[in-house]
This record gives C-alpha cells, structure tokens and sequence, in this order.
C-alpha cells in the first residue's frame, strides 16, 4: 500500500485534500485566562524543517506539539502531532504562527471547533477502502 | 556672618491712609507683577523662625487678595490700563523699593576675616623682624640652616596669599541668615593659633631676649606651616566636602507648579539654600503671575447657579453655615459642565496664540530681509551713484526695520501676557544685539517665543530678598525627608530633600567571543 504521506503536503497550485475530523473543544476558565490545553507550533514564519509530527518536512502548517494531560483538549480527542487545518471556519494551512494562536485564543468565544488531520486518519480510511485480501 | 534678620519692610503702607488702600493695593497687584524685574544690591537670605508671627506685608496681601479677586483680573487683563501700569510701576518701584539696609553689613564677616588673616600672614614676619630689631647686637649668627629656611618660608608664605587670594578674596554673594558655622570654625582656629604662637613667642623669646636666632627662625617656619595646614581643613571643609552628591533636592514654585531636581552634597539648610537659588535663577522659567488662573468666568457659573432662601428663622449664624452647605451640596450634585468650557476657553487662547505667532515671525522674516551687512571691501563701483546707499550703525538700522514688526510683537506679547517683561526700548536693544552678531529671525525670536529663565529679565545690580522658612535650625544639616521653603513675597519654593540611594555595583564579565545567535524559527505557544 502506498504510503498516504503525500496527501497532507501542499503542492502548489493544487487543492489541499485531507481526511480530517471535527473536534470542539470547550476553553477553561482559570486566572482570568481561556485556556485550552495545548501548545501549537509551525507556521509560515517558522522553520519547517524542526517540525517532529509532519511527514512532509516542508509542511508549514500549524501541528499541535504538546497536550496538557486531563485538559479541555485531551478530553475533547486531540492528540499530539495533529496537524490543525481550521479553527471556527478560518484557515489555518497558510498562517503564521502568531496568527493562529491569536484565532485559537480570541477571549470573545469560549468554543472553538476544529478540523484536525492525523496519519492515522488517513490509513484508517484507507483500510476501511481497501479491504484487505 | 550677621545673625540678625532682615525685613523687607513695608513702612509706607502704615503711613498712608486707609481710604487710598483699594489704589494701593491695586499697585501692589503691579508691584507683585514686576518682582522679578526691580531689584536690590545682593541676595539676602533670612530666617524666620516658625514661631514669629508673619511679616506685617505678607498678612495683609493675602487678606486683600481674597476681597479684590476681581478686580486683580480686569487690571492684569485690560488692554488700556496696561500702557498706563508699565509707567506707573516702573516709577512706584524706584520710588517706594525698599533699599537694603546698610551695605556696610554685607562686608562685615568678609573684613573680619580679612583683618585676621592679615595678621596670621604678617605673624612669622613680625617674629623674624622683632629680635633683628631689638636686640640684634646679642643674636648669635645663623648660616645656612637659617637662609634655607628663609627662603621656605619666603615661598611658603607666597604661596599662602595667592591660594587666600584664589579662594577667599571674593566677593560675598549671599549673606545668611545664622553663622556660617565652618567659616566661623576656621576663623577661630586660626585666632587661636596665631594668639597661642604669639604667647609662647612673648612668653618664651621676648622676655628673655632669646638669642638663638635659628630657633627663632624655626619658630616663625612652623607658623607658617600651619597656617598652610589650616588652610587645607578651610580648602577641604569649604569647597571640596560638598562636592560628591548625597541628597536630591525636589524644588517646586508653589504658583505654577513648575519643578526641578537637582543633586547636592553635605550642606547645611542655609547652605543649600544658597546654592538653590543660583540655580533657581538659570533654570526656572520667569514667574509670570498673569498666567495662572482659570478664567473667573468659568469657576464663578459653578456658585451662582442657586439662590437659597431662608424661610421662617432669622438666627443669623445658623442660617449662614446651614446656607453654605446647602449650597456646595447642591452644587455638587447639579451636572458640572465648567471643564467643557476650560477646555474650549484653551483650545481658543491657544489657537489664538499660534496665529498671532505666525504673524509675528513672517514679520521679523520680512523686516530682516530689508538690510544687510555692508562689506568695507566691495569696489565703489558696484554701488552706482545714482543710488548711495546710507551707511547706517547697529542701533539706526535696528530702529529701521524695527516698525513694521512692531505691531505684530506687540500683539504676540500681549496674547502670551508677557508684555511687562519687554519694554519698546528693550526690544530694540535686542534687535541691535542680533543684527550685530549677525543672527537670524529666529535667534531673535527665541527670547520671545519662550519664556526664559528668571535671570534674563534681571538688572543684576542690586539685590533679591528671599526669607527662608524651615522647621528646623537653619544650620543643620541636610537630612532624608526634610522640607524647607524659600519665600519670596508672591510666591515661593518648596524644597523637599532625598537621600541618594546607596548604590550596590557589581561585576560581570562578558567575554567577547560569547556573543553567538541563532535563527528563532521554531517557537512553542501553548494556548
């Protein structure tokens, strides 16, 4: 089977295409704060290259690197390495990475809904298609 | 040194009549106005203990102060009383200026201690010259010891004038009002010393007519060297002591608020208070009290909203005091719009100042482009006979061009009210003063434009009286948390002192090879 690292890197000019799944996370309120409960890294300002999650090592997107364990994120089924591809409807494939932290911690919602993006995905997908013999 | 305080004292308004008070007064307003300008012989600080009830003056202008509110802005404000004030004020002020008192007591400390260190120095001299003449048959012959210590003690003694002469020959700029305490120490000291070498000298040399004249000789030499001595304590307690910063003085003048910082040494009160006013005089903008207010019409709308009436008692004290609370509360609770028209009353005087600034400097442009300065060199021929040109002086050529700027000064002046410090005849000079030294418009204007420090609109030929007002001893020294004031009749100068704090300086080596960067391209946010 080939291997699905192609489908999650970016060829210019052609349509991103990603088996991604929906994942709400509700914010916790603590000190003042709306916090969510993961650290994100990546970005077009950034160097893809240090990127430990991307199978692409030009992928410039925004990979979430660590989870808080028992936080809003974890219980709300993101994993570490997820590749995040939009937040409420803004995209998040083509940002820097001031510009996404800045949409993931707006203080005027308290949801934010993501699509989200694993190797993992796509092979269960894969497999579901493809049965093997 | 003179420990006695001195007044500025107000005589002439106990002689007058009452019915002439409002007219006086109505001076004095000018007067206050033109402090800074009219002047007296030298600074003179004095005290007033805090127990001293005030100066007779002090108490009744404030009094008046609050009764002729009114009438103190019509006169600063009106255009037509204006050239009248000017004359009127200049005259009253030569007039009715105190003089200060006896100027022979200025230079009493001074002489004092000039009369003493004439003595000290003429001392060792007197101790060589008397046995000589006295008794020279008996003296026992003295060779090279003693020429060698004539010719130190001839050097000695020279070097001891020229450094009395370079730090004490001066003339005095304040007098104080308590002793200098280490002046006077070192007055003492050296009285002492001169009287105790005296005694032994009459004790020990003239009674028993000494002859060893080389012990004599070593006698005046040792005078000498601690005389010089004495002079390294005066040296180092007068002028090098304070000199390494300890306090931080804060000084605001109490009518506008304006403030300084400035950083002094181990002084005592009066001490500093001297040095203050020397800078108080470079660095303070001039106290111009036609600025200060808000206008009466705005803070008077505040209390004449309400008229309160009285129904029923007529218990008069009562009613007044119940009248009065009724009233400020009212007036608190009614919407208070008096800051809206501060704020358009600003923007408009503003406004009106710049254009009147603009007007002003195209003027002066204007003017000073009509001459120019004539070189001696230019071959007669260039100037062609049919128009020769008229050489003029400074002083012609600034009354030339001084016309068409007139106008427009005088309405710059009098928008920013400083129309009382620049008189026709000032301005001129001034002008003069920069055509000579071939300034440009706006090296003209800068006198004008802002207001400069105090000392530019002084006649320094006579004197300025400040009375200071301390809790404490004015010979103390200076102390964390102190507070003094220097008052002048007007206005006057807080001073609140601040030790420096103890500086704590480490180390920390940085080799240069150290200094390495990288690229931040992988950054972590935790959201």
């Amino acid at each position: 089977m080939e291997h699905p690292k192609a489908s999650m890197s970016y060829i210019p000019g052609q349509p991103v295409t990603a088996v991604v799944q929906r994942i709400q996370i509700q914010k916790l309120r603590q000190d003042n704060n709306l916090i969510l409960g993961f650290s994100i890294g990546g970005g077009i300002d950034q160097d893809p290259g240090q990127n430990p999650f991307s199978g692409d090592k030009t992928d410039k997107g925004i990979y979430v690197t660590r989870i808080t364990p028992s936080g809003p994120a974890q219980d709300a089924g993101l994993r570490m390495g997820d590749k995040i591809m939009q937040v409420n409807g803004w995209d998040m494939t083509m940002v820097t990475h001031d510009q996404a932290r800045k949409r993931l911690t707006k203080k005027s919602e308290d949801v934010v809904r993501l699509l989200v993006t694993r190797r993992s995905l796509e092979e269960a997908v894969k497999q579901s298609m493809c049965p093997k013999p | 040194m003179d420990n006695e305080s001195t007044y500025s004292g107000y005589s002439y308004k106990s002689s007058h009549s009452r019915s002439s008070r409002k007219h006086r007064e109505r001076r004095d307003r000018h007067r206050s106005k033109s402090r800074d300008i009219s002047i007296r012989g030298d600074k003179s600080v004095t005290i007033q203990a805090p127990a001293e009830p005030p100066l007779d003056a002090e108490s009744t202008r404030g009094d008046d102060r609050d009764d002729n509110w009114g009438e103190t802005t019509t006169v600063v404000t009106g255009t037509s009383v204006d050239s009248i004030s000017n004359e009127d004020l200049t005259r009253i002020s030569k007039d009715l200026e105190e003089s200060l008192p006896l100027d022979w007591r200025r230079y009493l400390g001074p002489a004092l201690g000039a009369v003493l260190g004439l003595f000290a120095l003429v001392s060792p001299l007197a101790f060589l010259a008397l046995p000589q003449l006295l008794w020279r048959d008996t003296l026992e012959p003295c060779g090279t010891p003693c020429e060698g210590l004539y010719i130190s003690l001839a050097f000695k003694l020279l070097i001891l004038l020229i450094s009395t002469w370079a730090l004490f020959l001066r003339p005095p700029r304040a007098t104080l009002p308590r002793f200098f305490i280490f002046r006077s120490l070192l007055l003492a000291l050296v009285f002492l010393f001169v009287a105790s070498y005296w005694l032994f000298y009459g004790v020990r040399v003239l009674e028993p007519r000494e002859t060893d004249y080389r012990g004599i000789v070593g006698y005046a030499a040792s005078l000498v060297d601690a005389l010089l001595f004495i002079q390294y304590l005066a040296l180092v307690l007068l002028e090098v002591r304070h000199l390494q910063p300890a306090f931080c003085l804060k000084v605001v003048r109490t009518t506008d608020g304006t403030s300084h910082f400035y950083n002094v040494g181990y002084l005592s009160i009066q001490r500093a208070a001297v040095w203050l006013l020397d800078q108080y005089y470079s660095d303070f903008p001039v106290y111009n009290p036609a600025l200060l207010n808000l206008p009466k019409s705005i803070l008077s709308k505040k209390m004449s909203a309400f008229k309160v009436y009285n129904l029923g008692e007529e218990n008069g004290t009562n009613n007044s005091t119940g009248q009065s609370r009724t009233m400020i509360a009212a007036a608190a609770r009614r919407r208070d719009n008096s800051h809206n028209e501060y704020y358009y009353e600003e923007a408009e005087v503003e406004r009106r100042v710049r254009k009147r600034k603009a007007r002003l400097v195209v003027a002066v442009e204007e003017a000073f482009t009509h001459i120019k300065r004539h070189q001696d060199d230019e071959p007669s021929a260039s100037s062609s006979p049919k128009h020769p040109r008229e050489v003029m002086d400074p002083r012609e050529a600034a009354q030339a061009i001084f016309a068409p700027l007139a106008r427009a000064m005088q309405k710059y002046l009098r928008a920013t009210r400083q129309q009382s410090y620049h008189t026709m005849e000032g301005i001129i000079n001034h002008l003069q003063f920069c055509i000579t030294h071939n300034m440009t418009p706006k090296a003209f204007l800068e006198r004008y434009l802002s207001p400069g420090p105090t000392l530019q609109y002084l006649d320094t030929s006579r004197g300025r009286q400040w009375t200071l007002v301390s809790e404490e001893p004015v010979t103390s020294a200076l102390r964390q948390g102190q507070v003094f004031s220097l008052r002048r009749l007007d206005f006057s100068l807080v001073v609140t002192v601040t030790a420096l704090p103890f500086l704590h300086l480490g180390e920390e080596f940085i080799d240069p090879k150290s200094h390495k960067f990288v690229m931040k391209l992988q950054s972590e946010t935790s959201v």
